[in-house]
């Protein structure tokens, strides 16, 4: 019984087939984002349109104000930095099938934890050691508020929605009360500044950059972007995580532990928006201060949802959210910041709406196409 | 027409009475030629089977057939009426109604609200209920297809519901009823009620086409068939014109041994196992077992047997009578609530799933969509799913190892297309099937749990695993074989337990059992309880 019976076309098994797919790959990723930033830059026009001013010129200001000099494009870098973060942090849940909407004060732990640490280590500590060490300390203190939401889930069958969203609550406010009643300087509300373990601000090296918050913790962003690819992609924990998100079921019965892989996923998840912390506390002001990166959390979520779960789709997408929020205060003067807010929300539900839409709309082509 | 077989039409002449003729219909699906000149002619009155492998392309016509796709080629008639490009409105409209496998009713809702949702009866503002209850009532009178009218629809079994799909079909006014696989879900006597349905729709001007790839359904039921493969319709024959034998041949396109042609019973390789298992020592071992079900009624009640090496135990019985639970056990996925399960001496009751993987147990999982595979992961990827660990070398995957295996797998298992990059998802069932096979049974194991090997497979794969599993079992693996299907539990087991109520009812050697006896435990009219 050797007769095989030729069921498939030939083209399906021929280099043609891998050629069109690899293309219908590359349009399923590039286009739908493109067309909803189209669409998000339409609705824009009539926002600005509304309040009475010429949509050109106002586009004109808010990229000379970012991307247009040296100042703004180191605002848009620093404020890029912290969003990869907490994007990654966003998408590695969502990766394992989990809603983290707890960025925003895991990221408040990991920087609260990384200022202590420079208040503890003496002045004159190296470089090489501190900021290692004040790496760790931020992804710690993220993982440790992290680990929470997954522990629940694991153990009690908590919703991590709920577990995440009261813990903002806590963590926030017992940060704040921390600070507050014991360790801020008079008449402020930050901490004292480190000792040891700053990073060099761009404006240090180019002085063309100067009084920008931009500085050399942005390196971090495309090594931790690679690294959880790689992780997500390459490595056995990686492919029981992604299993998890997408059929517990058979990620169960592949010997996965779900449980496990939830508490592994939050901790990850917290320690990568923990060490957006760093950008802020080590690369720019030096210290804790309480609020101090207040929305970059839940802007993670966004960021996440724009870059598609996709550590390069992330980095894409946590600059454009930056460009938007520097670009927000350069056209203070004629648009009214609220608007800026409204486009932010308008690129985010164009992308949610005009995504599907538009696989849909690619694939019915390529079926006439290949009629 | 670029197929090179010729539609034989034995004796069946263009009708000019016909509810449904399609000639020529085109479809694409991107590379996929899922349509090519595919043609039906169904006539008035008549149950229609239309046959063929998983992916010969039955669905799609019939999604043509209701508007769902509209056809690249080809021309449709309903009723005379040249309804090519229509959608599904229109199909609705014009009486063509589809009874899908999976039921679109909404559980909490009653059987009469169901039924006319979309189309309710308005008194005011209201709901008119007390008429829309008589409605059903007089249609359920009228086709003698009974209902529970106040009934919601979560509390009824699956013939139930089925029935209240095809009774919603039949309230829309629909006059040609396709059911796609109607028989999937439902146990032997829910079966033969459905036939006695179909039956009356027909015999009541009703024309039924029904897409199946179960020949003795369509040996059962049907007056005409029309045989599909790879897209276009090879044959067409008066039922009581041919034989499974020939339909079988017609869709694969070769000679097929199809399971019911096995008489005798299958022995194994060392007929004194099968006789006194009891002295070989026992490759699976479960003893005094009892498991809870979903909604903690107890599942398997206090259940004992051995599987030994070189022997393959079938379980028959009814689905739901808690073979799902008894293997979901022994694999590790549902907690034991008492008993305990022993692979070659060694107790794995406390174990977890990779651990009882280690230790040798392999797990073909009855429900692949949910369980066996990841949809979205590609074959190469569902090709190591529970043996990652040993694909990985600290922690990193063996990209290179995971390919080559892919490759090996795919050649050894003939899976199709055979293409170790394309998500799980886009694959046939039966395709997906052959790689869940592949995965368990290309791996170093002592014993196969196999829950439901074939379902929804078509002839050639069933086939194949079936003379898979014979190797296995001549290999001297120990196999525990869990179908619905007696057919397969007769052409596959040395001993056979059947399972009733949560309990073993029966435990017969393939050669003192006969399909009436296990029928009657089947349905609980006899037991003799085995501890």
């Amino acid at each position: 019984m050797t007769t095989r019976v030729l069921d498939v076309p030939a083209v399906q098994r021929g280099p043609l087939a891998v050629r069109t797919r690899l293309r219908a790959g590359l349009e399923e990723a590039l286009l739908p984002p493109v067309v909803a930033l189209l669409v998000a830059l339409v609705i824009g026009d009539l926002l600005i349109l509304a309040v009475g001013q010429p949509p050109g010129a106002v586009y004109r200001l808010l990229l000379q104000g970012t991307w247009g000099n040296a100042y703004g494009l180191g605002q848009v870098l620093f404020k890029a930095t912290t969003l990869a973060f907490t994007g990654l942090a966003v998408a590695v849940g969502l990766r394992a099938g989990l809603f983290n909407i707890g960025a925003e004060s895991q990221l408040a732990a990991g920087g609260f934890v990384v200022a202590l640490l420079g208040l503890v280590l003496p002045a004159g500590t190296p470089a090489l050691l501190a900021i290692p060490l004040g790496l760790a300390a931020a992804a710690v203190g993220g993982a440790a508020v992290g680990v929470v939401p997954g522990v629940l889930k694991a153990r009690a069958g908590a919703h991590e929605v709920i577990v995440t969203i009261m813990l903002n609550f806590i963590v926030l406010a017992l940060l704040n009360w921390i600070v507050a009643a014991h360790l801020h300087v008079p008449e402020t509300l930050h901490t004292p500044e480190v000792h040891a373990g700053a990073i060099p601000r761009l404006a240090d090296l180019f002085t063309v950059f100067h009084g920008s918050a931009a500085n050399l913790s942005l390196l971090l962003t495309p090594v931790a972007a690679a690294g959880v690819w790689w992780f997500l992609f390459r490595t056995r924990r990686g492919y029981e995580l992604r299993a998890v998100g997408l059929q517990p079921d058979a990620a169960e019965y592949g010997g996965v532990s779900v449980g496990g892989v939830w508490t592994r996923a939050f901790a990850l998840s917290g320690a990568l928006a923990g060490l957006g912390g760093v950008n802020f506390v080590l690369g720019y002001k030096h210290y804790y201060e309480d609020g101090f990166a207040s929305g970059a959390g839940f802007m993670g979520i966004a960021v996440a949802l724009v870059g598609r779960n996709h550590p390069v789709g992330i980095l894409v997408a946590a600059l454009l959210f930056a460009t938007l929020s520097q670009g927000g205060l350069a056209i203070h003067a004629v648009v009214p910041k609220q608007m800026v807010e409204v486009l932010q929300a308008v690129v985010i539900l164009a992308v949610v709406v005009s995504v599907p839409e538009v696989r849909r709309l690619l694939r019915r082509s390529r079926r006439t196409e290949a009629a | 027409m670029s197929d090179d077989i010729a539609v034989e039409t034995s004796g069946v002449t263009a009708p000019a009475d016909a509810a449904v003729v399609m000639h020529g219909i085109d479809v694409s699906f991107g590379p996929v030629r899922a349509n090519r000149g595919a043609r039906l002619e169904v006539r008035a009155g008549e149950v229609h089977a239309l046959v063929g492998e998983n992916g010969a392309g039955k669905s799609t016509l019939m999604r043509v057939l209701s508007g769902l796709i509209r056809p690249e080629g080809g021309r449709v008639r309903v009723f005379g009426r040249d309804v090519t490009g229509w959608n599904t409105a229109e199909a609705i409209a014009a009486g063509v109604g589809m009874v899908h496998q999976h039921f679109m009713l909404v559980p909490t809702l009653t059987v009469a609200e169901n039924l006319v949702l979309g189309r309710e009866f308005r008194r005011g503002p209201m709901l008119d209920r007390a008429r829309a209850d008589r409605a059903v009532r007089e249609l359920a009178e009228e086709t003698g297809l009974h209902v529970p009218a106040g009934a919601r629809v979560r509390e009824l079994s699956v013939g139930e519901a089925q029935r209240v799909e095809i009774l919603k079909t039949l309230f829309r006014g629909a006059r040609v009823l396709v059911l796609d696989e109607p028989t999937a879900v439902l146990s032997p006597s829910e079966v033969d009620e459905l036939w006695r349905v179909l039956r009356r729709v027909r015999d009541g001007g009703g024309t039924i086409i029904l897409i199946t790839h179960k020949l003795d359904e369509v040996m059962a039921i049907s007056d005409v068939v029309t045989v599909m493969r790879h897209g276009a319709t090879v044959a067409r024959h008066r039922t009581a014109e041919t034989t499974p034998a020939e339909l079988a041949r017609e869709m694969v396109g070769r000679d097929v041994v199809l399971a019911g042609d096995v008489a005798a019973p299958a022995p194994g390789p060392a007929p004194a196992t099968v006789a006194s298992p009891a002295s070989a020592s026992p490759a699976l071992e479960v003893h005094d077992l009892t498991v809870s079900s979903a909604r903690r009624a107890v599942a398997v009640d206090r259940v004992s047997f051995t599987v030994a090496a070189g022997e393959i135990l079938g379980i028959a019985g009814v689905e739901g009578n808690g073979q799902t639970e008894l293997v979901e056990a022994i694999a590790g996925l549902r907690a034991v609530r008492g008993g305990s399960i022993a692979l070659g001496g060694t107790p794995i009751t406390d174990l977890t799933v990779r651990a009882r993987g280690e230790r040798g147990l392999s797990h073909i999982p009855e429900d692949r969509h949910r369980r066996g595979l990841v949809l979205d992961y590609t074959v190469a990827d569902n090709l190591v799913l529970g043996l990652q660990d040993r694909f990985a070398r600290a922690g990193v995957l063996d990209r290179d190892r995971i390919e080559h295996n892919a490759r090996e797998k795919i050649e050894a298992f003939d899976i199709r297309p055979g293409n170790p990059g394309l998500p799980a998802r886009n694959l046939s069932g039966g395709n997906q099937q052959k790689v869940v096979v592949a995965r368990e049974m290309g791996r170093a194991y002592s014993v196969l749990l196999a829950a439901q090997p074939t379902r929804g497979v078509d002839v050639g794969a069933i086939e194949f695993i079936h003379r898979r599993l014979r190797a296995a079992r001549d290999a001297g693996k120990a196999v525990l074989l869990v179908s619905a299907d007696l057919a397969e539990i007769f052409a596959l087991a040395d001993r056979i337990a059947v399972f009733y109520e949560g309990r073993i009812a029966a435990l017969l050697p393939r050669a003192r059992a006969d399909k009436e006896t296990v029928g009657r435990y089947m349905t609980g009219a006899a037991r003799e309880d085995v501890a």
